[in-house]
């Protein structure tokens, strides 16, 4: 690692929030997904002259993290997730109930998923991946990300759907006016 | 006998129950659906289509959470492992060893 030219660390550096957010996705878990970002850092810094200057850094990186996570997860299964739930615990900027108890609807769905369906939805969905890139990553064709994550989005969209149905009607006024009416 | 309702609704609606069927109407203008068929149609979007409205939503969903947590930054943790790294980058070969043991600990 001695030889990494410091744009090329910087730009991984940069890349942490981001294998973060796709590590915790992946595992359910801050504290695991930190040891994955860490093990992935070291591996990349130990594997840097593997990486071809010019290429895409972000999707190398998250190439290696998904990879490390695959060969532990095989090892040990998915640990019981955090009954906080894992994105849950990272919220701090929620405070209106309501939007709290819609991610909290959100995150439950999105736990239903298979592994391979919320990844694909991660990476197209929230870390801005092509679906070239994306299959890239989870060494796949373009058409089975594609698949994975039209999957993902229906099997959201009937979860959440399900869910709005129920609250439906009087439920969420009644929420809205109980929480108002606990307001001094 | 099926086709009743749906040509001429006005009157079918005028006809039968006048009264309850009239508020409607006024409230939702003249000549749009009445409630009951805009709850089938909610239903149907629910279980086969999905509405636009929810796809948005998981988008917007799913990014918030992932931002949420991108907006962290980076953690003392990295920087300080970072750090490590190039101290021990003096020392030769290493290649993280020391610091590498610590994770994969935790039993």
């Amino acid at each position: 690692m001695s030889n990494v030219d410091p744009a090329l660390r910087d730009e991984i550096i940069a890349a942490i929030p981001n294998l973060r957010a796709f590590a915790i996705s992946l595992s359910g878990n801050v504290d695991r997904a930190d040891d994955l970002v860490q093990e992935t850092l070291l591996r990349a810094f130990a594997n840097i002259s593997s990486f071809r200057i010019g290429t895409n850094l972000p999707a190398w990186l998250f190439t290696i993290l998904r990879n490390l996570f695959r060969s532990e997860y095989r090892k040990r299964r998915r640990e019981v997730p955090d009954s906080d739930g894992a994105f849950a615990a990272t919220l701090t900027t929620h405070p209106d109930q309501n939007t709290h108890l819609d991610f909290e609807d959100f995150r439950a769905a999105l736990d239903k998923l298979p592994p391979d369906q919320r990844e694909a939805l991660v990476l197209v969905g929230a870390s801005g991946f092509s679906y070239e890139e994306a299959a890239e990553i989870c060494q796949c064709a373009v058409g089975t990300i594609k698949s994975r994550v039209n999957r993902a989005r229906r099997r959201l969209g009937e979860l959440l759907a399900i869910d709005d149905v129920e609250d439906f009607g009087p439920d969420k006024t009644t929420l809205a006016v109980i929480a108002a009416g606990d307001r001094p | 006998m099926s086709g009743q309702g749906a040509t001429e609704p006005s009157y079918s609606s005028e006809g039968s129950m006048s009264g309850k069927e009239k508020m409607n109407d006024e409230q939702s203008g003249a000549h749009t659906p009445s409630v009951e068929t805009l709850t089938n149609r909610h239903l149907a979007d629910a279980g086969t289509a999905l509405g636009s409205d929810i796809q948005a939503k998981i988008g917007q969903h799913l990014r918030a959470m992932y931002d949420d947590v991108v907006r962290q930054g980076v953690p003392d943790r990295f920087l300080d492992l970072l750090a490590k790294l190039d101290r021990s980058e003096g020392k030769e070969s290493g290649e993280g060893k020391g610091v590498s043991g610590d994770s994969g600990g935790g039993q």
